[in-house]
């Protein structure tokens, strides 16, 4: 089987043990069985145990392993081993913006806060049919886009905005899963919930740098359903 | 380094926040009581996730459907190995918990008059096996995460208190068997602590990694059924493995089955619609342990494609592009990138994947972990409850229909949350005391781990035991692979038990979690190979060369002596038998016959 080898440079800080953050050169063999970067860090996990990383369905659903990869968010598993060039080495840091636990782990409490913040379950409060709720077709098709987000966060700590107030701009993931429910028409909380929004900061830090729709590993648009919002503000203030 | 324990106390804990663990938490966090729910992974990125096809209930929303031929169903699935009274309370619960899902705001597809869309999936028929029925309940190809996510909100909604990436590691139990919490550590410091709580609920998923190849995220690895053996409880029918017939060539990753309900076919490299042959009536939506033999008869048979002949191919080019985008996008995604297809213009190569552990910790159909006693071979273990993929109802028996899972998680993690809260509402104020020993297991094995030298690597040890079960109890087993298999997995768990790791860092200590892991993933290796060696007829999804289809034994099936589900137990690597509950609640028994698609 033909076998390549992978230089790597991963970014190193473990509290316990390193006064600073680190960046260490560590290579790798892989065959033609491994396809995604995944694949190449579970190996480079066996070579040596102590690089910390997420990573759990390795297929693109579960928003575990996202990093930062050639200066580029991603997820490990769907990043193809094929698309690096040979001789350069692949750059692994951990998600921008967020406090760093350890190696490539980020602390995603402030990601999490500003998700919570926005009220991410659907408010009805009728009370609840013996069936279903009726939704048409066309109804439903207003959620696609937006339900599949993974929280994997790449979009959010790809946005300057977020960078400079990840207390203050809900940021685009938070974003993304307001306006699903603003949108679901099952819900009944819209005004509700665009007065959570209404603020110099929470929704309107957005300025449409799109850095979120290029990351998206789901290829979903953030900048869209933020656009959408302020659309809404906007009629609702005339 | 020494372990110190910090002693919390809750009403409740439940260990997993996948599809069961949510769904119960909800049932605790409404009622107002104490819960602590502990996750080793952010909620949304549990198991569940990854699920596609649907959800079964017989809602009836595209034809007629009933609850009775769902059960009818399920119990032909199991080979009749499924406890029949549980099955019965699944099938009737059924819409009553999609119900609730679709108002916690969980986005399903819609048919034109507003309803929940339902598609195909194998095994499921109408009017008592006659022809395919809709009955999955789907949110396009991606109605795991539609749910997990959906179920997570609710819990945030109703305020669940969350102990994200904290892993349990042990039980804790009395003196009489009683079960007072856990032992688990909080991965970003390392520190131990002992949640003592008046029931406790594992919700912790199946332990698919134990294979080479599975469909299962890196998380799956047994914990909550480790755990359980490792504290005295006995696993049921864990040599039933489910090798779903679609994955991904390779890679492993999962295809739904509902790709072949939307008109999906399998083809040999022949181009034949093989499924013909093996499943005259419901072709490629037999049940999935009948298609992944045939599959795997295709390709032992050298009618397999590739150059090395050693998968098959799953046709959708000849369904309209806006069926495939609209009702797989996901499936369209997968295939680009992990089998560099086109699914439009190309078919896919998949081979049959570990997929689900079918067996587990016996519980009943209200969420009781049970194991024989004096009295009874169902005695309910006291402040001890499992729902889901870890647990064993029993609601599968030897094999389990696709879309019976996600309802599976629903019904008995509910079920489970309720009996917890009536228990708790008739249970003294003051929580029983810890034992003095209490943490005695869990510093053991920690202690050992820090000063383990000369050990065994833990990537290497863990490949070894994937590489035995994968050859040793594959899709179709044979009786001299499973007698040595048995040797071997023994002599693997040898190594398990002198694991050695570099890291010995406090903070989120990954090497160590993944060597805490192994110790778990090997009591359930163990427990399969052991009880698949023994059980000496074929069943379901087990199914043993020295078995053969007889007009005495159809399809290998022995029901005078082995209708019955297989306990095991860690202590001596025993086994013992329970009989299977053939009375359902309310209607008549499904009554044993040969099993044909």
């Amino acid at each position: 089987m033909t076998t390549r080898t992978l230089q790597f440079k991963i970014y190193r800080y473990d509290p316990d043990q390193d006064q600073k953050p680190y960046m260490q050169d560590i290579a790798v063999d892989v065959d033609a069985t491994d396809r995604k970067l995944l694949d190449a860090m579970v190996k480079l996990k066996a070579v040596d145990d102590s690089i910390a990383f997420r990573r759990s369905c390795r297929e693109g659903v579960c928003g575990s392993d996202a990093l930062n990869i050639n200066g580029r968010n991603g997820l490990a598993c769907l990043a193809d081993l094929a698309s690096f060039p040979d001789g350069k080495p692949i750059v692994l840091r951990p998600l921008p913006g967020l406090p760093v636990i350890r190696d490539l782990i980020v602390d995603m409490t402030q990601f999490f806060k500003q998700y919570h913040s926005i009220k991410p379950y659907l408010i009805n409060n009728d009370p609840p049919p013996e069936r279903e709720r009726l939704q048409s077709p066309e109804d439903r098709e207003e959620l696609n886009g937006l339900y599949e987000c993974i929280l994997c966060a790449c979009c959010s700590t790809s946005c300057p905005s977020f960078w400079w107030n990840p207390d203050k701009f809900v940021g685009p993931a938070g974003l993304l899963a307001a306006y699903r429910f603003i949108a679901d028409t099952r819900d009944q909380a819209t005004n509700e919930r665009l007065d959570n929004l209404e603020d110099p900061y929470r929704l309107f830090r957005c300025h449409t740098i799109m850095n979120c729709v290029d990351v998206c590993p789901k290829g979903l648009n953030p900048t869209k359903a933020i656009g959408k919002i302020k659309d809404m503000m906007v009629k609702r203030a005339i | 380094m020494s372990h110190k324990v910090t002693v919390r106390k809750f009403d409740a804990v439940i260990v997993g926040a996948g599809g069961a663990g949510l769904r119960a938490a909800i049932q605790l966090s409404e009622a107002g009581l104490k819960t602590a729910v502990l996750t080793k992974v952010f909620p949304t990125r549990s198991h569940t996730v990854a699920a596609q096809g649907g959800v079964a209930a017989s809602l009836g929303n595209s034809e007629e459907d009933h609850w009775h031929w769902h059960m009818y169903d399920t119990v032909k699935g199991s080979d009749w190995l499924g406890d029949q009274d549980a099955i019965e309370f699944m099938c009737r619960k059924a819409n009553e918990c999609v119900i609730e899902l679709e108002h916690y705001g969980m986005p399903f597809d819609r048919l034109d008059n507003g309803r929940i869309y339902q598609r195909p999936f194998g095994g499921h028929m109408s009017n008592f096996g006659e022809k395919p029925v809709r009955r999955s309940c789907a949110a396009a190809d991606r109605t795991g995460h539609a749910m997990l996510h959906a179920m997570y909100q609710r819990n945030v909604k109703v305020n669940t208190q969350f102990f994200v990436e904290w892993m349990a590691l042990d039980l804790i139990r009395d003196a009489e068997g009683e079960v007072l919490g856990v032992t688990a550590m909080e991965m970003e410091t390392g520190e131990i602590h002992a949640f003592h709580a008046k029931a406790t609920i594992f919700a912790t998923g199946g332990a698919g990694r134990i294979y080479y190849s599975s469909t299962n995220a890196f998380i799956n690895t047994g914990d909550g059924v480790g755990i359980a053996a490792r504290a005295g409880i006995p696993l049921e029918d864990m040599e039933f493995w489910q090798f779903h017939p679609t994955g991904v060539a390779g890679a492993g990753v999962l295809i739904t089955e509902g790709v072949r309900g939307e008109g999906g076919i399998l083809r040999n490299s022949a181009g034949e619609r093989f499924m013909e042959r093996y499943a005259p009536n419901a072709k490629d939506l037999a049940s999935r342990d009948v298609v992944s033999r045939a599959m795997v008869t295709e390709i032992n048979e050298g009618r397999g494609c590739g150059p090395n002949r050693d998968f098959v191919l799953l046709d959708i080019t000849h369904l309209p592009p806006e069926t495939i985008m609209k009702r797989l996008p996901g499936i369209h995604e997968i295939a680009l990138q992990f089998a560099g297809v086109d699914a439009l213009k190309e078919p896919i190569p998949v081979v049959p994947t570990c997929h689900y552990q079918m067996g587990g910790i016996p519980t009943n159909y209200l969420g009781q972990v049970v194991v024989p006693g004096k009295r009874s071979q169902n005695e309910i273990v006291p402040g001890f409850y499992a729902a889901g993929e870890c647990a064993c109802a029993s609601v599968h028996g030897a094999n389990r229909l696709g879309t019976n899972s996600l309802l599976d998680l629903l019904v008995f993690g509910k079920s489970a949350g309720e009996t917890a809260v009536e228990q708790l509402k008739n249970s003294p104020k003051a929580h029983k005391p810890l034992p003095e020993d209490a943490f005695a297991a869990t510093l053991a094995r920690l202690n050992r781990l820090d000063t383990q030298k000369g050990g065994a690597n833990v990537h290497e040890t863990r490949l070894e035991m994937q590489r035995t079960m994968q050859k040793h109890a594959g899709v179709f087993r044979f009786a001299d692979l499973l007698k040595d298999g048995v040797q071997k997995i023994l002599a693997v768990q040898k190594d398990v038990q002198r694991t050695e790791i570099k890291d010995k860092s406090k903070v989120f200590n990954t090497a160590r979690i993944e060597a805490l892991e192994l110790d778990n993933l090997i009591e359930v290796a163990v427990a399969t190979m052991v009880s698949a060696e023994a059980r000496k007829e074929s069943r379901g999804a087990h199914v043993r060369d020295d078995a053969p289809d007889t007009p005495e034994h159809p399809n290998g099936r022995d029901d005078t002596n082995w209708l019955k589900h297989t306990l095991w137990y860690k202590d001596g690597n025993r086994l013992d038998y329970k009989s299977v509950t053939l009375r359902p609640m309310s209607v008549e028994t499904i009554a044993l016959k040969k099993r044909a698609y």
